[in-house]
């Protein structure tokens, strides 16, 4: 065929315009929903240990992704020496299988989130997040006074469970469901995932916790800190054979 | 100038989207070099939510890209296709819905970011109702253009064209899959993407990198392609070159988003795939370069008079190096080093301040004394403006180089006995001068297209003054009759 007849027929040069820039992304993206290593399995005595957020600390992912912190933070370890000894353990696709949108990030302005849970206490987020200098004289983050001074807003938690539910995260409506997920993750994580109850176990989780010192009222700060302090805890490697995870790339 | 059907072009619609595609990037780059400051000294940040790094950066990108760019290629699309198909624009209510929805669109992005609403992805930040507002402009675009395309009177569709096609579908495309979300309530500006994790990022970086190839690279080739041998007064350099070039492009562009997520959770086999497709991805940016260029060739004489052809040479010139630059970074090996890092965004910044700001700061010195049908007020402002902004490209990318390549080895240096030698935020002090000197390689663009604005608010000030004396002029000779 001459291009000449493509050049003279708008139809045809759309026509092939769409089948020529169709075939990278079907070739790269579909299989990554069908090949089963994509995701590796993570289980500890038949439970999975990697969960969906608890309402709380779905709350403050939201407000990680309010405030724009994925565009100076990654949560996105890579399998390098200095990686490793810096932050940890390289990510697995698992820990971030929940996460609508994935935040890894592509700019370390700051460091890498993605184990920083339980390496700082609430003491030391809170205060860093309030002024960041203060806890690091160096540091170019912006303060986030606010977060400790704004109530947190969770009325509306449980549409934003059902939403989740619906992309395939496993919040719980049903009876069925919430077996499912104690067969899945246990008692304990399966009642967190309980949409009828999910602002209770918010309120419980931040009384309980008190990650933002203050009891008065539950405010930003302490779903912030929530969520921080989980992020990278889920999976325990002492529990994984070296290699293991190996297996998967 | 009075508008009438029976004019053989509509200008009028080129005329709204060139003066916003100036307005967003006087403002998109003004927020580029606050946020460029915040950067430096954290003061800047003034405790303030809506003007917060991590708000305003979406804010930055937003604006220049689709702000800046993307009104500058509505602009352009529509003078090319009407004027290489000698056919009015098939609908003028149509493409004054493009107009309207896609400056809607950025205004209401902008504010919704600094309010707090975001899908935190990059570049697609802009929540579900804007997301919907812009599928209808674009598709409206869509029918325009093919429309028009469809009503031309020269039997060849243009090559300017064809890159303008693929632009208009591939974002359709990505625009479309990667904004495929679940809004908690209709009354929520909140939403869940549908995909998770890998694949949400996969199919993040494939709509991010293709946003940088159709968006920023095939339609800006549409309009290099038309304007580049206008201005030279010589036709283009190789038809076969074109050819070959367009359908490799259009065809490898989509497959190389992965190489933003080496070593990571996405499994091997994407991004090497994905690194093998960015190197040959190198063929066709260069094809599309040196017809550039060799259109040029023969009328270099014209470098020393003519501004236009400087910024048109100099953004052929930016297109080949960071096309270059590119696939260098793609490699596994490199990218170790350069990705998290300021390398990057240097990469991104000489593609879009040497590239596609340049080539339509070029363009439009071309096209603005046509539309407005008068000369540009000043050539002299022309050259200052082209030196500024060439002297803020060189600061902006060399401090770039410094900072992601300093702190890259910084990173990964270990002292005798093992450990590493820098904390975090030791290489974060480093980057102190390099951000500094990027805010003024910034400040000096943006001066640069200040000075830009004033010409051309001065050129359509000379146009409308030009206008009435001649009306007047007319108006003697007919009352003299």
């Amino acid at each position: 065929m001459k291009h000449e007849k493509i050049e003279t027929h708008a139809g045809l040069l759309i026509v092939l315009t769409l089948i020529v820039i169709s075939v990278g992304g079907l070739v790269e993206i579909l299989p990554l929903y069908f090949i089963d290593d994509t995701v590796e399995e993570v289980k500890v005595s038949g439970k999975e240990t990697v969960r969906p957020y608890t309402p709380l600390e779905l709350l403050g992912r939201d407000l990680y992704q309010r405030e724009g912190c994925y565009t100076c933070h990654s949560q996105m370890i890579r399998p390098f020496r200095d990686e490793k000894l810096r932050y940890g353990h390289y990510s697995l696709a698992a820990e971030s299988k929940y996460d609508h949108p994935f935040q890894w990030g592509s700019k370390r302005t700051g460091p890498d989130l993605a184990r920083v849970g339980k390496k700082y206490s609430n003491e030391w987020h809170v205060q860093h997040l309030i002024a960041p200098r203060s806890v690091v004289k160096e540091s170019i983050m912006p303060n986030y006074g606010w977060l400790i001074e704004t109530p947190l807003e969770f009325k509306d938690i449980s549409d934003r469970l059902r939403a989740l539910k619906l992309v395939g995260v496993p919040y719980s409506e049903t009876e069925a469901e919430y077996e499912a997920n104690v067969e899945r993750f246990g008692e304990e994580v399966a009642k967190q995932l309980e949409i009828i109850n999910a602002e209770d176990n918010l309120i419980e989780q931040a009384v309980t916790n008190n990650y933002d010192g203050i009891t008065a009222e539950i405010t930003e700060m302490e779903a912030m800190v929530a969520y921080l302090q989980v992020l990278g805890t889920m999976v325990d490697f002492k529990q994984f054979d070296d290699g293991y995870f190996a297996t998967f790339r | 100038m009075s508008e009438t059907n029976a004019q053989p072009y509509n200008y009028g619609i080129i005329r709204l989207f060139t003066i916003m595609a100036i307005v967003w990037g006087v403002l998109g780059m003004f927020a580029g070099v606050y946020i460029a400051l915040e950067l430096t000294w954290p003061i800047f940040n003034l405790d303030t939510p809506a003007i917060t790094f991590g708000r305003l950066r979406p804010v930055h990108t937003t604006l220049v890209i689709f702000g800046f760019g993307g009104s500058a290629l509505f602009a352009t699309s529509y003078y090319v296709v009407q004027r290489t198909c000698q056919v009015r624009l098939s609908s003028d209510v149509m493409a004054n819905i493009t107009f309207w929805g896609w400056q809607t669109s950025i205004a209401l992005a902008v504010i919704s970011y600094m309010a707090g609403f975001t899908q935190a992805r990059e570049y697609a930040e802009m929540v579900w109702p804007i997301d919907i507002l812009i599928a209808v402009t674009w598709v409206t675009y869509f029918i325009v253009f093919v429309h028009t395309l469809a009503r031309r009177t020269q039997p060849h569709i243009y090559v300017a064209n064809w890159f303008f096609v693929a632009f208009i579908l591939a974002t359709a495309i990505l625009h479309i899959f990667n904004n495929m979300e679940v809004p908690i309530s209709l009354f929520s500006l909140k939403s869940y993407s549908l995909h998770a994790g890998v694949q949400d990022a996969m199919t993040q970086w494939w709509y991010g990198h293709n946003a940088v190839g159709f968006f920023l690279t095939a339609a800006f080739l549409g309009m290099m392609y038309y304007f580049v041998p206008k201005q030279a007064g010589r036709p283009v350099y190789s038809y076969r070159l074109s050819i070959i070039h367009f359908w490799a492009l259009v065809f490898l562009y989509m497959w190389v988003g992965a190489h933003h997520l080496h070593w990571t959770a996405l499994p091997d086999w994407t991004s090497t795939l994905a690194a093998t497709f960015s190197i040959l991805l190198l063929l066709p940016s260069w094809g599309g370069m040196i017809n550039g260029i060799m259109t040029l060739s023969g009328a270099w004489d014209k470098l020393r008079s003519d501004p236009v052809i400087r910024f048109l040479i100099v953004a052929l010139s930016f297109y080949g190096m960071s096309t270059f630059e590119g696939p260098l970074m793609s490699l596994k090996s490199v990218n170790a080093l350069s990705h998290y890092t300021d390398w990057t965004i240097g990469h991104v910044h000489s593609g879009a301040l040497g590239w596609v700001a340049m080539v339509t700061f070029g363009s439009f010195y071309h096209l603005i004394p046509r539309l407005w049908e008068t000369k540009m007020y000043s050539d002299r402002l022309i050259f200052l403006h082209f030196w500024l902004a060439t002297i803020g490209i060189v600061l902006y990318i060399s401090a770039m180089w410094v900072a992601g390549v300093g702190q890259g080895l910084m990173l990964r240096a270990f002292d005798e006995y093992g450990n590493l030698a820098y904390t975090f935020i030791e290489t974060v002090e480093f980057l102190k001068n390099p951000y500094a000197i990027r805010a003024l390689g910034g400040a000096f663009f943006l001066i640069g297209i200040v000075i830009m604005a004033y010409n051309v608010f001065m050129t359509i000030r000379q146009s409308r003054i030009e206008r009435v004396a001649m009306e007047a002029k007319i108006a003697a000779k007919l009352a003299k009759a």
